[in-house]
């Protein structure tokens, strides 16, 4: 099947007074229809910007420098903007992390969900209200018919989300981007709304990319991942892959350093030593090499790209888990 | 899990504010408690009244020469006195709130229209854009509001219109910074950003989303407009720049009081218009301040 969103080599930059802030360095991915599409990184490393980019949401001093983004084989990049304005929200729908400030606190919910779908289409009146209570129950409001007529603050965390999925699903887009939805919610909650970008998915099909910190939030929704860092996918694959055999340290490091319910309290957590790389001067050779407990010479100077590490798994290092568990075992023994 | 699929948190029927409350609801009731904002806008609503009335029906005719002698003082046929051509004065005053009233309102009006739009594009836009808006609105400041209501006068005459044109001209100004301010800050709310990722248009994002959150302000600035617009037509009426006589205005009934005040014989056709004035403009002032109290958040209690 031919992928509904081609991102190839995308370069965003910000010119900053400091310097040009590499933010997206030569990112590529597919997203196929209907498939569950992680992106995990810690902050920093390019994830918000990536999944900004694809709608052109960059701001000033920000660009996208290079590269295209291919919706349905289209170039997004070199739209005009009164093209890509038709594709946010109707072909691409995106729904922010903090869903109190994404709502428009003057407005009421049921009127802002109607204005998502009056910006693609021509529709009035009693339609409209009927299609935005219909939105509010498909995201499992409790009594739509008088919610509809709240204001975001009468609505807790959770439903100020679930309004923000209904605004985002007002024009049943083919793909749904989602910057961290569940960071400001509790965990009961996130759970609910992970479960609920889940059903959407299955009920219509719509391509999701959930763009999360959260290794456990991509484990419960997403088909396959991309993990980032410093502005470069460094490992991708599909998820019960990357969980069970990560191959990228960084990657690897990540997965460690979850911690765990079964653990013994007396356990130190572990951590990835050192800071994410500057990205106005990104570290000579693999961005990760600095804090690299695994690094080679040839990390020091030689930039990886990414190299097939395994079915349907690329990750881009030069030594690769597989390797460095068998030597560090080779040493001990 | 114990079906997570039905609610966040629903009491019956799903309602958990306490209130059903708006901003705007909320913003009135504060209001009320305030007692000198309420009795300002009673005055306010009085003053309307007296208006409206002023259009059908005064006690004389506002302009009847010799309804009773010349520099008569208050009696019970006329409670205010007459004026140097022996005109009622309650009549004159009464008809002299349309002028006031009609100059104030409209020139609110004018900037709530030009300074809003003008602002929020500067401000939503920023850049070339706004470098231009902001240096017009600093040459406006640069000039003196007499000068433009004397050349008007000097280039079209006098009249109503004319000094609404001027008095807005010279006041736009405060009303543009304000509404840039709001924009240049509600513009990064991540609501704006919303809005553009879901395919609004700029006109909606700039008059649908930031306008409604910059409202209460604006608002306020609108109503803090209106005195100084009453008192900068009086003053232009007074020094004969503004209405023609024999129209009957606070301001000029002041410059017709003022000789008779100086000659010694009669104080009350000045003192009229004068508490008129100054109780209309402390009115609207307190009710100004009243209202960016009710609708500041900062003071949500």
């Amino acid at each position: 099947m031919a992928p509904v969103l081609q991102v190839k080599d995308l370069h965003t930059e910000f010119f900053t007074d400091a310097g040009v802030v590499h933010a997206v360095d030569g990112v590529s991915f597919d997203l196929q229809p209907g498939e569950t599409l992680g992106i995990v990184g810690e902050s920093g490393c390019g994830k918000s910007v990536t999944a900004l980019s694809i709608l052109r949401l960059i701001q000033k001093p920000g660009r996208i420098v290079s590269g295209q983004i291919l919706f349905k084989g289209s170039d997004i990049v070199t739209m005009t903007g009164e093209e890509v304005r038709e594709i946010r929200g109707k072909d691409i729908a995106m729904i922010f992390q903090d869903p109190l400030s994404s709502l428009n606190p003057v407005l009421r919910v049921g009127f802002q969900i109607e204005e998502a779908m009056a910006a693609h289409q021509d529709i009035s009146g009693k339609d409209v209200l009927q299609r935005a209570i219909e939105l509010l129950k498909r995201v499992r409001i409790p009594a739509p018919e008088s919610r509809v007529k709240d204001y975001p603050h009468q609505f807790s965390g959770g439903m100020r989300q679930r309004a923000m999925i209904a605004m985002g699903l007002a024009n049943s887009p083919s793909i749904l981007i989602a910057d961290e939805p569940t960071t400001a919610l509790d965990v009961t909650v996130q759970a609910q709304i992970l479960e609920l970008l889940r059903d959407l998915n299955t009920e219509l099909g719509t391509s999701i990319v959930l763009i999360t910190h959260n290794m456990g939030v991509v484990a419960g929704l997403c088909s396959r991942v991309l993990v980032m860092y410093a502005g470069r996918v460094v490992e991708e694959g599909p998820v019960e892959q990357i969980f069970k055999d990560p191959q990228h340290p960084y990657t690897w490091s990540l997965l460690r350093s979850i911690p765990r319910l079964d653990s013994d309290r007396h356990e130190r957590l572990v951590s990835i030593k050192g800071i994410p790389p500057d990205l106005i001067k990104p570290p000579a050779g693999c961005r990760f090499n600095p804090r690299c407990q695994f690094r080679i010479e040839r990390c020091k100077h030689d930039d990886p790209h990414l190299m097939e590490v395994g079915p349907d798994q690329q990750a881009a290092c030069w030594v690769t888990m597989r390797q460095a568990l068998k030597s560090d075992g080779d040493q001990r023994a | 899990m114990i079906s997570p699929a039905t609610t966040d948190i629903d009491f019956a029927g799903g309602t958990l504010a306490t209130e059903q409350v708006s901003l705007w609801r909320d913003g009135l009731r504060r209001l009320r408690r305030n007692r000198l904002a309420l009795g300002a806008g009673l005055y306010l609503i009085f003053l309307v009244l007296v208006c409206l009335v002023s259009l059908v029906w005064t006690p004389y005719k506002p302009n009847l020469i010799g309804a009773c002698p010349t520099y008569a003082l208050p009696t019970l046929a006329h409670p205010m006195g007459c004026d140097d051509l022996g005109r009622d004065s309650l009549s004159r005053l009464m008809v002299g709130t349309q002028v006031s009233l009609a100059v104030g309102l409209a020139t609110a009006l004018i900037v709530l229209g030009v300074g809003v739009v003008v602002g929020l594009i500067a401000g939503y836009f920023r850049g070339a854009v706004d470098a231009v808006i902001s240096l017009v609105i600093n040459i406006f400041y640069g000039v003196p509001p007499l000068l433009v209501a004397v050349a008007l006068y000097v280039l079209l005459g006098a009249g109503l219109v004319n000094i609404i044109i001027a008095i807005s001209a010279t006041v736009w100004m405060d009303m543009a910074r304000l509404a840039r301010g709001q924009a240049l800050s509600l513009r990064e709310r991540e609501f704006v950003e919303a809005a553009r990722a879901g395919g609004a248009r700029t006109g909606k994002i700039v008059f649908g989303h930031i306008l409604p959150n910059a409202l209460g302000p604006i608002i306020v600035q609108a109503t803090f407009v209106i005195p100084i617009a009453i008192l900068t037509a009086a003053f232009l009426t007074f020094l004969g720049f503004g209405v023609p006589p024999p129209t009957a205005d606070w301001g000029g009934m002041a410059n017709e009081g003022l000789p008779s005040l100086q000659g010694g014989f009669d104080p009350y056709i000045l003192l009229w218009p004068a508490v008129a004035l100054s109780v209309t403009l402390l009115a609207f002032n307190f009710f100004g301040d009243g209202l960016r109290d009710a609708f500041d958040p900062r003071q949500k209690r």
